[in-house]
C-alpha cells in the first residue's frame, strides 16, 4: 500500500513526470520517495520560472515548503487509511454479532410459548451488559417447562393405566421435587437480577396477567384445584379452608410490605429542585432497598413452596396426583392460549369496521 | 495506672485476655436477660426497624389476623444495636435479621419461619396458647 503512495503524489505534482504501473510493485518506498524528490527538485524551477528564475536560496526555500507539505500529505493519507481500517473492523465485529443475535432469537421462537417476550431488548442490552444469570435461567426454564410437559404425560399414563399406590406416590414426588427445582432456579436468578425475575417477563404474556411478586398467587392455584380433589372428608375441607386463609392472609402481608418499599423507592428518587446536586447519595440509598426486593420474592417463593407441600401432606397420594395433574394442565393450556392470541392473524384487528 | 495496665499486660498477658473474655460474657449475659425480660412482657413481641419493610409486612400480617402485638424499633433505641447483635446469636446467623418475633416468651423466628408455620397451620393454636387470640 505504502509503495504507491508517493507515486500519486508525484503524480499530482506534474503531468511530465508518468510514471508506469509496472514500476510500483518493484521500487522500496524509501527508493521511490528519493526519486519523487530528485525529480521533484528537477521540477520545480519549471513552476516558478516567472518569479524567482534559477535563484539558488529560493529554490531550497521551496523544496523545503513542499517537502513539508509532501510530508503533512503522506501523514493525513496514512491517518485516513488507518482510520478507514478500523471503521471495516467494526463492521465485520458487528456483522457477527448480529448473525448471532438472529440465531439466538431463532432458537429461542422455535421454543416459542415458553419464553414468549422474553428477548424484550431492555433485558439483552447491548453484548457487554448481557447477564449471564439471565441468560442461564431463560435456557433452564425452557428446559423446566418441555420437563413439565413430560411429567403431566406421566400423570396422564398412571391414572390411566391404574398404576398402584406406590407407583403414584413416586411420580407425586418426582413432580414436587421438579417444582423444588423451578424455586431454586428462580432464586439464582433472583441473585443475577432480582427486577427481570419479578417483572415476570421470562413467562408468557398471559401468564402475566396473573402475576403476583414474580409468580402466582398460592391461594388463587389452590381454588383452581379445588374442584378436581373431590370428594374429600370433612377434616380435609376445615384444613385446605384453614390453608386458603392462611395463604391469603400471608399474601396481603407481603403485598402491603412491598407498597412501602415502592413508596419508599418513589421518595428516595423525589428530586428536590432547590438542591438538584448529591443525587449519588440518593442512588446507593435506592440500589440498598432492590435487596429488600430480593426479600420479597424469596419469601413469595418460600409461601409457594409451603403451600405446595402442606397441601400435599392433607391430601391422599390419589387426590394429590391429580392436583398436580390440574395445576400442570392449567399451565399448560395458559400456555396454549397464549400462543393462539399472539399468533391471531392481523388483517382481523388492521381492518376497518364500517358502522352504517 | 496506665503503666500498671501495660506491666500488667506485659507480665501476664494470658490472664488480661482472660479478663476481657469474661467482661464480654457477661455484657452478653445482661443482654440476653434483657432480651428475655421484653420477650416475657407480652404475648407477641416483634423486634423491628421502622425503614424495614419486611418488618412492616410482619406487622400487618398479625394485624389482619387481629392479633396486637408489642413492637420494638431497634433503630430507635439506644441498645437497638446490641440487641440486634443478641437476636442474631439467638437465630445462629450472621446477617440482618429483623423483624424476630417472640410468642409467649418464645423464639419463633425470622418471617419464614412464621410464614412456615402459618401455613402449616401451627400459628393460630400457638397464638391461643399465648393468649394473643381468642376465638
Amino acid at each position: 500500500m505504502d509503495i504507491y503512495e508517493p507515486f500519486q503524489q508525484v503524480s499530482m505534482w506534474g503531468d511530465s513526470f508518468k510514471v508506469e504501473g509496472g514500476l510500483n510493485s518493484i521500487a522500496s518506498p524509501m527508493l521511490l520517495v528519493n526519486t519523487s524528490m530528485e525529480n521533484k527538485s528537477e521540477f520545480i524551477p519549471h513552476e516558478p520560472r516567472d518569479s524567482s528564475g534559477a535563484d539558488q536560496e529560493t529554490t531550497n526555500k521551496d523544496d523545503s515548503k513542499v517537502l513539508r507539505r509532501l510530508a503533512q500529505n503522506r501523514e493525513a493519507a496514512r491517518k485516513s487509511r488507518l482510520r478507514k481500517k478500523a471503521y471495516v473492523q467494526q463492521l465485520e465485529t458487528s456483522r457477527l454479532k448480529l448473525m448471532q443475535l438472529e440465531i439466538e432469537i431463532g432458537r429461542a421462537r422455535k421454543q416459542g410459548m415458553y419464553t414468549g417476550n422474553a428477548l424484550d431488548t431492555s433485558f439483552m442490552g447491548s453484548s457487554e451488559t448481557i447477564n449471564p444469570g439471565v441468560v442461564a435461567f431463560e435456557i433452564e426454564y425452557g428446559n423446566w417447562v418441555e420437563e413439565q410437559h413430560r411429567w403431566n404425560e406421566e400423570l396422564r399414563n398412571a391414572f390411566q393405566t391404574n398404576a398402584s399406590e406406590v407407583q403414584l406416590h413416586l411420580v407425586v414426588q418426582s413432580v414436587l421435587n421438579h417444582y423444588s427445582d423451578l424455586f431454586r432456579m428462580k432464586a439464582d436468578a433472583a441473585k443475577a437480577d432480582v427486577l427481570y425475575l419479578i417483572s415476570g417477563v421470562w413467562k408468557t404474556s398471559l401468564e402475566r396477567l396473573f402475576l403476583w411478586i414474580g409468580g402466582s398467587r398460592p391461594s388463587q392455584l389452590l381454588n383452581l384445584i379445588l374442584p378436581q380433589l373431590e370428594p374429600l372428608t370433612d377434616q380435609q375441607i376445615a384444613s385446605i379452608n384453614k390453608l386458603r386463609l392462611s395463604s391469603q392472609q400471608a399474601e396481603d402481608a407481603l403485598s402491603q410490605g412491598l407498597d412501602k418499599l415502592q413508596q419508599s423507592l418513589v421518595q428516595d428518587m423525589a428530586v428536590d429542585p432547590l438542591t438538584a446536586a448529591n443525587h449519588g447519595f440518593q442512588m446507593a440509598i435506592a440500589l440498598e432497598k432492590f435487596e429488600g426486593l430480593e426479600g420479597f420474592v424469596s419469601q413469595a417463593d418460600h409461601l409457594r413452596q409451603q403451600t405446595l407441600i402442606h397441601m400435599s401432606r392433607i391430601l391422599s397420594t390419589h387426590q394429590a396426583a391429580r392436583g398436580l395433574l390440574a395445576l400442570g394442565e392449567y399451565f399448560h393450556r395458559l400456555r396454549t392460549l397464549c400462543s393462539l392470541w399472539t399468533s391471531r392473524p392481523c388483517d382481523s384487528i388492521m381492518s376497518p369496521k364500517i358502522t352504517p | 495506672m496506665n503503666q500498671e495496665s501495660v506491666m500488667h499486660y506485659q507480665v501476664d498477658p494470658w490472664n488480661y485476655y482472660m479478663m476481657r473474655v469474661r467482661r464480654r460474657r457477661m455484657e452478653e449475659e445482661d443482654e440476653m436477660e434483657r432480651v428475655m425480660r421484653i420477650v416475657s412482657e407480652s404475648a407477641v413481641v416483634i423486634f423491628s426497624s421502622s425503614s424495614c419493610c419486611m418488618c412492616h409486612a410482619m406487622k400487618s400480617l398479625f394485624c389482619g389476623m387481629g392479633v396486637n402485638t408489642m413492637v420494638h424499633e431497634l433503630d430507635q433505641d439506644s441498645k437497638g444495636k446490641q440487641m440486634e447483635k443478641t437476636l442474631m446469636r439467638l437465630l445462629a446467623t450472621n446477617s440482618t435479621t429483623l423483624p424476630v418475633v417472640f410468642i409467649g416468651g418464645k423464639l419463633v423466628g425470622s418471617m419464614d419461619t412464621l410464614l412456615a408455620f402459618h401455613v402449616n397451620g401451627s400459628l393460630v393454636p400457638l397464638l391461643k396458647q399465648a393468649g394473643a387470640l381468642w376465638l
